[in-house]
């Protein structure tokens, strides 16, 4: 019953000689566009994206889908106010035709993305793009040129929004990028589970187990391509290593008489840490994947778990209740001695380091509540951006500005949801998902 | 001006990996099921050989305070029975859940699961019942047999439970 489609897909980046239009790059000049994060409130950018002109009748469908795509990406970030197109003066007619600055200034939309799509012979769908500066009068860095399948054209609409994302704010792209997550149904004492992978907006979504088995908390391999998790299909707690591709799967580490649970990949992809429950006590242990050696990180009779690399693989953060409560520690990748950096009042756990190597981020519990958080590497800086009733297992974007994770409601009919948020505390949404979601695990960014 | 740059790129669109072994697990599960499901046939509960009777009479679970494993005066009264119990009917042996409230991260609980669930084996142990008669495994907090938000439903989802299944040691 195992199905399996792979889609290949060639993506040419191309710049576009812009017709009558200096061409400016966006390094050398980024002129007065450009949103910075970090500074306090934000007045969201405004921004017109007309719908792609369709240069061929098969491209029709396409024109104001793959326009919509965009404007969702940059309108969720917070930082982006689209206008509406009602507002439009100008029309647009032709994607080589000077852009009238005059009709967008006049309703104030700051950047404009025009875009062309095009579907050739055997179904290739190409969609090109460029982005305006209307009140420098000047075009923003290059225009780009995507091809591929008709079927990934949600990716190419995500695309052109990581690039002119990249290019407003200086910070990485995430658009282009899944999630894996677990799908939730019945009620709270008898829990369906399912391991589900989506686009990270919530589209194609895609279900991965079948609900005859718990399974928790999937991690992405370092290049997308394999994701870890935690299956009770043994009848007992075991970590399960899945490759996307062939849809198979393999046992890590079955060793009778214990549980495994809360893996995670190192930076190379290589080894796998992972907690070991051993005659009730647990500890963290790394699992060679070439060689299926194990290696144990920790010996204390405390509870030690979740534990999560530095993006240069040299250190371990690490939740131990060795103190008497729930804090975070750090440790060198090979195991040995440990300092707890977490300082604050109150119980810390699930610890994630920032893929820019930056900020921890971090689940915490404090006077009845559930909190996400992030911290500076050292403990200092401590800053919580949610709190709810239970809030948990945060997970970052590919660009490291972005955490997503899960808030669980209260009573009887308490349901989990995923939710998004700015490392700033802002913009805090819900993933579009029809039905229950939690324990997402954010993938790098799609190649 | 213009550069041009390829990327191969591979998407993957996965169907179901549909799985094909149906787990043990729901013991536990079901505000008056409780456990046992999976376990040996239940018998009637007055057959005190019975793990009806175990469940029913001579009580199969034990309850912890908030992020304790240690066992309370009342959890070793119960759980002295149980050891009676499964000395007097050496043809079963039992799987001892470990549960934790919804007060804590998935991951943490699952680790305090295992150590309440250890501390009960260990206890059955030492009033003499061969460790191969006996297994753990943690739920942490993903079978709630109670599913309100407060103290009182907390206090029965902090428990180990011990359910009876046929057969020789494991």
């Amino acid at each position: 019953m195992t199905c399996l489609r792979i889609l290949s897909l060639v993506l040419v980046l191309s710049g576009l000689a812009a017709g009558g239009l200096t061409s400016v790059s966006a390094q050398e000049n980024p002129g007065p566009l450009r949103i910075i994060i970090d500074e306090g409130v934000i007045e969201p950018l405004p921004f017109a994206v007309p719908d792609f002109i369709a240069e061929n009748g098969a491209a029709g469908e396409y024109s104001t889908r793959i326009a919509r795509v965009i404007a969702a990406d940059l309108q969720g970030t917070g930082l982006f106010r689209e206008i509406p197109k009602e507002a439009f003066i100008s029309t647009l007619t032709s994607f080589d035709a000077p852009v009238q600055y005059a009709d967008w200034k006049a309703i104030n939309a700051q950047a404009l993305i025009t875009g062309a799509v095009h579907v050739g012979a055997g179904g290739r769908l190409t969609v090109k793009f460029r982005v305006f500066d209307v009140f420098s009068g000047a075009q923003l860095g290059n225009g780009l040129q995507f091809s591929g399948t008709t079927g990934s054209w949600r990716r190419m609409g995500h695309k052109v929004a990581d690039a002119v994302y990249s290019r407003i704010t200086g910070e990485g792209p995430y658009f282009d990028s899944r999630v894996a997550f677990i799908a939730e149904s019945g009620p709270k004492n008898a829990r369906k589970k399912r391991l589900a992978i989506m686009d990270y907006d919530g589209a194609n979504v895609q279900y991965l187990t079948d609900s005859n088995a718990i399974v928790l908390a999937p991690r992405f391999s370092p290049s997308g391509d394999r994701l870890l998790y935690t299956s009770y299909e043994s009848g007992f707690p075991r970590v399960y290593l899945l490759d996307l591709a062939t849809v198979r799967r393999q046992v890590l580490d079955d060793q009778p008489g214990t549980m495994s649970f809360a893996p995670r990949f190192s930076p190379d992809g290589r080894t796998v840490l992972l907690s070991l429950s051993v005659a009730g006590n647990t500890d963290i242990y790394s699992y060679d994947l070439t060689t299926g050696q194990r290696r144990r990180l920790t010996s204390a009779p405390s509870i030690e778990i979740a534990p999560s690399f530095s993006p240069d693989g040299r250190q371990i953060v690490f939740t131990s209740d060795r103190s008497g409560s729930s804090q975070l520690y750090i440790m060198p990748a090979g195991g040995g001695e440990a300092r707890r950096i977490s300082a604050g009042r109150g119980r810390y756990n699930t610890p994630v380091w920032s893929p820019r190597g930056d900020l921890i981020a971090f689940t915490k519990q404090s006077k009845g509540r559930f909190h996400i958080g992030v911290m500076r590497t050292d403990g200092s800086e401590e800053r919580l951006l949610t709190s709810s009733f239970l809030d948990e297992g945060p997970t970052w974007a590919p660009n490291g500005r972005v955490i997503m994770f899960t808030r669980e409601t209260a009573g009887a009919g308490g349901t989990s949801a995923l939710y998004t948020v700015d490392i700033t505390g802002r913009n805090l949404r819900r993933v579009p998902f029809d039905g229950a979601a939690s324990d997402p695990a954010w993938s790098p960014l799609s190649r | 001006m213009t550069h041009m740059k390829k990327i191969l790129l591979l998407t993957m669109v996965l169907g179901l990996g549909a799985c094909t072994d149906p787990g043990r697990f729901g013991a536990g599960g079901g505000a008056d099921a409780g456990a046992g499901m999976a376990g040996a046939g239940a018998g009637a509960a007055s057959d005190p050989r019975s793990p009806e009777y175990f469940r029913q009479t001579v009580g199969d679970r034990v309850h912890f305070a908030v992020d304790q494993s240690t066992l309370t005066e009342e959890a070793r009264t119960t759980l002295a029975g149980q050891a009676r119990w499964l000395m007097d009917n050496p043809e079963y042996t039992a799987i001892i859940e470990g549960h934790a409230d919804e007060q804590g991260t998935r991951e943490y609980n699952l680790a305090l699961g295992a150590r309440r669930a250890a501390a009960v084996k260990e206890f059955l142990v030492a009033q003499g019942i061969a460790a191969n008669r006996l297994r753990t495994i943690s739920y942490g907090k993903e079978r709630p047999i109670e599913i309100c938000s407060n103290e009182s439903c907390y206090a029965k989802n902090r428990r180990a439970v011990t359910v009876i299944t046929a057969g020789g040691g494991v």
